[in-house]
């Protein structure tokens, strides 16, 4: 009777350790790589802040349903997510089509602009970092900028993130003119920057902007146009499974309502300082 | 699971086993260069000279390689005096930082290793040698080491196979052999299952050559069993007194 009794107990207590899918409330997680301050970082405490956290928060509270943020490195960010290890993506992740096959997205939540860094040793021209080029649209000035850009990085090394669009960008840009080196974080990205393992490297623009103030980023400057369009798709959205469309539903609900009152809009200045909410839907 | 999938991951990673390959075979190498001076050292040495070197085989052993990439890696790059120093141009590239602490690694492993081999030598024989009127070096180079190394075949044997698979922590610092290959792959399909499992097997199957090899060489190396004796062996009926065929020419 001892064997039958202990297994029942056991297994009770799996039961109970399960989570309460059945109840009224369910809990979702959201993962972010909490390594892209302003949009995520982790601080000293290994808390999770940033504008994917806030805006997470926010979407939360209006659907009425219980968060949790956790931490995930970027190039297992979508696998972990298929195989149910949290419900959805807010990491600054842009909508491409390439995701899109794997994934679903809400609308966008921000719509953010990349820009490439150089170290200031090089002495390269920078031209304008003020000028937008957008890589969906591409006519004879962009085609023009473009060829600028690889006759002046050709035979550099250029960072990126393992598994980001900036890395599929740099590729199809410049992958025959510059070395690229894929890193696991955008932190060793920066950290070899500041080294000089490195001559450049391709982020998001407020990523750069804040490691730019940093200390250690000092050593480099902006380097050529913004970009955006082309793979970095129309925005950056919150990822969630396919077969989640009721979840989905309610977070797009939220979020129009969010970036309709202008919540989105005060979060993004907070973060961002300036105003990257996406355009209102007339 | 997707076959295809699997194919392309077949055709694709196999170009990553060469860098594989090459951080393995010189950290190998490089370490058991270091590690023969090192184990006789830490075997017979002084006890000051004995423990300076289970110092540095105890660290060594005593942390995680991947910690040691890193701190060598990005910790070093941090220091203002060592970007400005010669060994930048060294340590500026991630190989030259991966072999570096893969060989530090394997020397520490198999001074350990060929060091309980060299204890292991029996006295008598060692005796013997000096009785014959070799000198230390000759002692060492003719009978110590060559015992020694025989006896430690099979721990180095594992030593190689864990080189092998430790070699995939070259990722880690943008390195793209066998995993680094594997993991871009996975970034462009978000395919991990299928990507790694190929990536496995292809270190199943070099981990398995290199025991094959360490088997072999085993073979060779055993005194019974070289083949002309092995033939003698077969000819010549066996005696039931073991002191008598060690009389037998």
């Amino acid at each position: 009777m001892r064997m039958p009794l202990a297994i029942a107990i056991s297994v009770a207590s799996l039961l109970a350790a399960l989570p309460a899918r059945a109840g009224t409330e369910r809990t979702i997680s959201i993962a972010t790589e909490g390594a892209s301050p302003p949009w995520d970082g982790t601080d000293s405490d290994g808390k999770l802040y940033g504008y994917d956290v806030d805006v997470g928060l926010e979407l939360c509270y209006r659907i009425k349903i219980k968060c949790t943020f956790v931490a995930q490195d970027w190039d297992g960010i979508i696998p972990a997510l298929l195989v149910g290890k949290y419900d959805v993506i807010m990491s600054g992740m842009a909508i491409t089509e390439k995701r899109k096959q794997q994934i679903a997205f809400s609308s966008p939540y921000a719509s953010g602009y990349n820009q490439f860094v150089v170290r200031k040793e090089l002495g390269l021209d920078a031209g304008d970092t003020k000028e937008k080029v957008n890589l969906s649209r591409v006519g004879d000035s962009e085609k023009a900028t473009i060829e600028r850009l690889r006759s002046t990085l050709s035979g550099k090394a250029i960072g990126v993130l393992r598994s980001s669009n900036s890395e599929a960008v740099v590729k199809q840009l410049l992958g025959d003119v510059v070395t690229i080196r894929s890193y696991d974080s955008l932190d060793n990205l920066k950290l070899d920057l500041t080294a000089g393992r490195v001559d450049g490297g391709l982020a998001d623009y407020f990523t750069w902007r804040d490691f730019l103030e940093a200390p250690g980023g000092s050593v480099a400057v902006f380097f050529g146009p913004e970009l955006n369009g082309g793979l970095w798709g129309p925005g950056v959205g919150a990822g969630m499974r396919k077969d989640d469309s009721e979840l989905l539903t309610k977070f797009n609900a939220a979020l129009d309502a969010a970036t309709k009152d202008g919540t989105i809009k005060a979060l993004s200045l907070k973060w961002f300082k300036t105003d990257i909410s996406p355009a209102l839907p007339k | 699971m997707n076959f295809g999938l699997m194919f392309d991951a077949l055709r694709v990673l196999p170009s990553g086993i060469g860098l594989t390959l090459t951080l393995t075979v010189l950290s190998l190498t490089a370490g058991f260069l270091l590690s023969v001076p090192l184990a006789f050292a830490r075997a017979f040495g002084r006890p000051s000279v004995s423990y300076a070197v289970l110092a540095y085989t105890y660290v060594i052993r005593g942390t995680p390689m991947l910690v040691q990439l890193f701190l060598l890696y990005y910790g070093l790059s941090q220091i203002d005096a060592v970007r400005a120093s010669v060994f930048w141009v060294i340590l500026k590239d991630p190989l030259w930082c991966a072999l570096f602490t893969f060989s530090l690694n394997s020397a520490a492993h198999t001074t350990e290793i060929l060091c309980r081999g060299l204890q292991s030598v029996p006295t008598g024989i060692i005796e013997a040698a000096k009785a014959l009127g070799l000198k230390r070096l000759q002692i060492a180079r003719l009978v110590t080491f060559p015992i020694a190394f025989r006896i430690s075949l099979p721990a180095y044997g594992n030593e190689v196979v864990g080189m092998i698979k430790g070699s995939s922590l070259a990722s880690t610092v943008t390195l793209l052999e066998l995993t680094g290959m594997a993991r871009q792959m996975v970034s462009a399909t978000f395919a991990p299952y299928e990507v790694f499992i190929v990536a496995g097997a292809i270190y199943l199957a070099l981990t398995t050559l290199a025991v094959k090899a360490t088997q072999f060489l085993e073979r060779r190396l055993s005194n019974e069993n070289t083949p002309k004796q092995r033939r003698k062996a077969r000819l010549r009926p066996t005696l039931p007194d073991h002191e008598i065929t060690t009389l037998v020419p």
